[in-house]
């Protein structure tokens, strides 16, 4: 090769370590050049190469009957459904892009996650998103919230998708550093998956979709460093989304897949060119011989480099049949787009870039990936001292408040806590006409699957303030608490899908948050039998001034019903309904919106928490379900259960009259956040079916009182009247945002 | 004194331009094939009160920096001329 | 029945209608894709909903512009029927096939949510079946939808009874409170004068389904087949 050789300065530069500098060199036989240490510099980067997680990854539990493609395998995991269909689906951050440019950073993030779906043959027919943001009266918190909800409305309302969930959380500890977490569901026959896989000497090798710009270059490597202010001058340019694009490129894809002469294909994102060309040729043990002047550019005089790894937005990289290539090349011309053969497959597995004639990159694919030659690392980890500071918590440290009214319409005004409307009506949720969950809203969105009386259930969950305080409990309950809302919603928790949103993992404090929250989510995900598909890992999300954000390991949870009239919905029915609340009361206000928002008690461990106690409360409400014995069912969470009767009665236009028990502590009866507890309405004649069940399975429960008309009455005392309550839940956000 | 500033704001020569691109689609099936490298932005006209065309341009600049153009993806450019 | 169903790039509702027209009406449906110029003998011409070329430049301008629609047009001319949902009636009123034009939201944002229309006369195809007096509940998915025409242009409609459709609350009254995107007297659809081509903001096909909880859309494309039969 002709290219001069690089220097250790500039693999530093580019982020590699002066040993992986020396490793690349071992496999090379030589030193490499400036173009391939850019390749290493990516591909080992923490973004695709999850050097600094995947030893725990690893223990991740994966298995399960249904599990069609395993975690890393494909670009979302894939859960056979039964009648010949299956369930991809999958969550990714956008963080980083969008604490500098919201709109865009957000879309492009939904763009993204899409691409992953249906780059595996599946039509997506469910997004949800799971954001965080800072205090919601700083004018920095209101720009990000209003760009990353329009962002993620234009592109996904564009795409055609519907955007049917999520969940919105504020805390201070994100007002640097927002997370943006993108789901995306989709359905495809089993037999028609397509794979990101490559071989077959000889077989051409296609770009498709968008022309490449500088977009993003050095994108992946920019994720993997902390941001200081000054970042928002270094950064090169704005990837931008174009959801027109990524619905031609959707609907090509689809069409392309079915001819059968697809032998593989994968999206392009973080790295763009030489990650798909990578990862696809060392799952296929075939190497590549790749033009880049072939490939169609938006830009003149792209460096070599710059064409490798550009993260321009909606392309695709195909494997074909050699001799198939005019129907391919006919299809993507009938949607309008770009489609170039840039390479072909060649035997052996080595990638080779040609520039011209001249031969620019020269490396072997399985050096590059996870899984192959990408480093692997274990890093220390260490308790910080606030853990067992947080456990010394005792409820007696706190008084009871006096007005107890007070705190009700504070905790319904809260925004963690008030109505999402606002950001949920600038989102189409009704498109493709399946989501059942808009004139009957559950604790988990129902979708129904075309053609068959199937319904997906999902839902994206994550409490940080619980993971802060105890990562491994807090972490086994954001998957419990998913697995609660898929059961009240009649679903059957099938695996999920996690994004891990953390610090700097070189702090071994933050690494010891990370190994908490595995260690939760595998005892959590062994109990419900809901293995791990896959996901993504976002570190660095930290910036020098204020610390890493709380542990946010997002629980993105899929459940299964056979028949989607079996759906269980949250609302109350009608007065006099009984209302129990089923699971036990605890005499427990740690963590919760209360003590941490109302008392100001920041100091608290995650709330009381018994994974087999849970399990069983779980098997109680589906017996209850299925036995068709309740009118409603919904979860109690964040804001304990006086908030989630308001919620149920509030979607009724209803109201509530209920006692509490002199047992516990007023305040962590109604406000307590200690989990496994389900409120439940049932007709009065259903009282002694539900009893029976409820003790058939072993599950704690108390009748707590009835469904009224029009106000929300404890211990006889109104506290207000739901036409009060129902203003207060949908002030918040608007009055802040508009 | 009053000016009249006439804005243009358009996204940065190296950025994708989606607009653009779908107008020159729609461009090239009305027969226009010859039509390239559409690009579209937006075009912002105000009254202002300064002292002076310098004081008036700086008043621009600042207008145009910190609001009507996103700098990480726009470009502008203004004629101010007294009325 | 035949009823054709346009497909432009980035037409996203085009699925929803031809499931409801085909699997909840039971009428022969067919796609017709934007780049043929053959309508394929249909009788019904449906423009769906979506995002066409993007929504870029204006909603609905670059599509009006695809080569189908020459013999739209022509199918409208002379007499054919045509209607347009969403960003199929911005298509429209962009072809000039219906007055007015669509302009962004009153309040800037794209909304999707349950809302109430009426019929403003039961002198249509759409409407005939309607009961003048209850409010139907009709989904809204759009950032560009406030109806606007001129001064002499709405007086002319409303003369002349081409206003189909008026936002209103649950209970069928006409306030300006629940008039969602800003437009002209609460207007959510209008006809031509010769009372073939229709367009309406609101999507009956997301609700026309018992599985959705929600059929008052139904009764719109009930009153089609009853009225053309």
């Amino acid at each position: 090769m002709e290219k001069q050789t690089a220097t250790l300065e500039q693999a530093l530069e580019l982020g590699l370590l002066e040993e992986e500098f020396e490793q690349i060199k071992q496999i090379l036989g030589r030193t490499p050049n400036f173009t391939e240490v850019c390749i290493y510099s990516v591909m080992w980067s923490e973004h695709c190469s999850y050097k600094n997680s995947i030893k725990w990854l690893k223990t991740l539990p994966k298995d399960s009957p249904r599990m069609l493609a395993k975690a890393g395998e494909e670009n979302a995991g894939l859960v056979d459904i039964g009648e010949g269909l299956a369930c991809s689906f999958k969550i990714e951050s956008h963080n980083h892009p969008s604490a500098l440019e919201p709109y865009q950073g957000a879309a492009t993030g939904v763009g993204g996650i899409n691409r992953d779906i249906f780059t595996m043959g599946a039509r997506p027919i469910a997004q949800l998103n799971s954001l965080r943001f800072g205090n919601l009266n700083l004018d920095k918190t209101k720009w990000l919230v209003k760009g990353v909800v329009k962002g993620i409305g234009d592109y996904g309302n564009a795409f055609g998708i519907p955007t049917v969930g999520g969940e919105l959380q504020f805390d201070e500890c994100y007002n640097i550093n927002p997370l943006v977490n993108a789901f995306s569901a989709g359905i495809v026959e089993t037999g028609k998956v397509a794979s990101a896989i490559s071989y077959g000497a000889g077989n051409p090798v296609f770009i498709v979709g968008s022309a490449t710009g500088k977009d993003g270059i050095h994108g992946a490597a920019f994720a993997s460093k902390d941001i200081t202010e000054d970042s928002i001058e270094d950064l090169p340019s704005v990837q931008v989304g174009d959801p027109f694009q990524e619905k031609l490129l959707l609907e090509a894809s689809l069409e392309v897949i079915a001819t059968g002469d697809v032998i593989g294909m994968q999206d392009m994102g973080a790295a763009g060119i030489i990650c798909s060309s990578s990862e696809m040729s060392e799952k296929g043990g075939h190497g590549m011989d790749i033009w880049l002047d072939k490939v169609p550019s938006r830009q003149k005089n792209m460096k070599d480099w710059e064409l490798l790894l550009s993260e321009s937005q909606e392309r695709m990289l195909v494997v074909v049949k050699k001799g198939e290539e005019e129907g391919i090349k006919a299809i993507f011309d009938k949607w309008d787009l770009n489609c170039a053969q840039i390479g072909v497959v060649t035997e052996g597995g080595q990638l080779k870039f040609y520039m011209k004639d001249e031969l620019v990159a020269d490396v072997p694919a399985e050096s590059l990936v996870l899984g192959g030659g990408a480093p692997q690392y274990e890093r220390e980890y260490s308790e910080p001292a606030y853990y067992q500071e947080y456990k010394k918590f005792s409820i007696d440290s706190v008084e009871e408040p006096e007005n107890y009214k007070e705190v009700a319409e504070f905790l319904l005004g809260h925004p963690n806590i008030a109505s999402k409307k606002w950001v949920a009506e600038q989102y189409d949720s009704m498109v493709g006409a399946m989501n059942t969950s808009t004139n009957e809203p559950a604790d988990a969105a129902v979708v129904r699957v075309k053609g068959t009386d199937k319904a997906i259930n999902i839902t994206v969950d994550c409490n940080s303030r619980y993971v802060n305080a105890d990562p491994e409990e807090g972490c086994a309950i954001a998957v419990a608490e998913s697995a609660r809302n898929i059961v009240c919603s009649g679903g059957e928790p099938v695996a999920i899908t996690n994004c891990l949103n953390f610090g700097n993992p070189y702090n071994p404090e933050v690494y010891w948050q990370f190994v908490g929250a595995i260690k939760g989510m595998s005892k959590a995900c062994e109990k419900f039998g809901t293995p791990v598909t896959g996901g993504n890992v976002s570190f660095y999300n930290q910036s020098s001034d204020e610390g890493p954000v709380f542990p946010t390991p997002t629980i993105g949870m899929l459940g299964l019903m056979e028949d989607y009239k079996e759906k269980m919905t949250l609302n109350f029915k009608d007065e006099e309904d009984l209302i129990y609340l089923v699971g036990e009361a605890k005499n427990c206000i740690s963590s919760s919106e209360y003590l941490y928002s109302y008392q100001e008690v920041k100091a608290s461990p995650s709330p009381s928490f018994d994974l087999n106690e849970e399990y069983k409360v779980q098997q109680g409400i589906k017996a209850l379900i299925q036995e068709k014995v309740i009118e409603s069912a919904h979860d109690v969470a964040d804001g304990g259960l006086f908030i989630t009767l308001a919620e149920s009665a509030m979607a009724a236009g209803k109201g509530f009259d209920i006692n509490t028990n002199g047992n516990f502590r007023k305040d962590a009866f109604l406000f307590g956040e200690s989990q496994s507890r389900v409120v439940v309405s049932v007709k009065e004649e259903q009282k002694s079916r539900l009893e029976a069940l409820l003790k058939e399975n072993g599950v704690t429960f108390s009748r707590i009182g009835k469904v009224t008309s029009d106000s929300f009455k404890v211990d006889g005392e109104k506290y207000l009247s739901t036409q009060e309550a129902r203003s207060i839940y949908e002030k918040t956000l608007p009055s802040a945002l508009n | 004194m009053k000016f009249r500033a006439e804005i243009d704001i358009m996204p940065l020569k190296e950025i994708l331009d989606p607009q653009g691109k779908a107008v020159k689609l729609g461009l090239v099936n009305l027969g226009l094939n010859q039509v390239e490298d559409v690009r579209i932005g937006k075009h912002i006209s105000l009254e202002l009160e300064a002292t002076d065309q310098e004081e008036a341009e700086g008043k621009v600049e600042t207008a145009c920096k910190k609001l009507l153009a996103n700098l990480i993806m726009e470009g502008y450019t203004y004629k101010v001329t007294a009325l | 029945m035949k009823f054709g169903v346009v497909v432009f790039p980035g037409s996203n509702c085009d699925e929803d209608m031809i499931y409801v027209l085909q699997s909840i009406m039971k009428q022969e449906v067919v796609k017709l894709w934007h780049k043929d110029t053959d309508l394929q003998g249909c009788d019904f011409i449906v423009l769906p909903g979506g995002f066409s070329y993007g929504d870029y430049l204006r909603s609905g301008a670059i599509a009006r512009f695809s080569p189908i629609m020459e013999k739209v047009i022509d199918h409208a001319n002379n007499g054919g029927y045509l209607l347009g949902i969403c960003n199929g009636f911005q298509i429209l009123t962009e072809a000039g096939l219906l007055p007015g034009a669509l302009l962004r939201n009153k309040d800037q944002k794209f909304i999707c949510k349950n809302t109430y229309i009426k019929a403003a006369n039961a002198d249509s195809a759409l409407t005939k079946n309607l009961n003048l007096d209850k409010a139907y509940k009709i989904p809204v998915a759009h950032a560009e939808g406030r109806y606007f025409a001129s001064e002499a242009e709405l007086k002319t409609i409303e003369e002349n009874g081409q206003v189909l459709f008026r936002y209103s609350d649950e209970n069928g009254n006409l306030d300006d409170t629940f008039n969602i995107n800003g437009s002209l007297n609460n207007i959510a659809g209008v006809m031509n004068k010769n009372k073939n081509v229709f367009g309406m903001m609101p999507h009956p096909e997301r609700a026309a389904d018992n599985a959705l909880a929600n059929t008052d859309g139904k009764a719109i494309f009930d009153s089609i087949l009853s009225y053309i039969g």
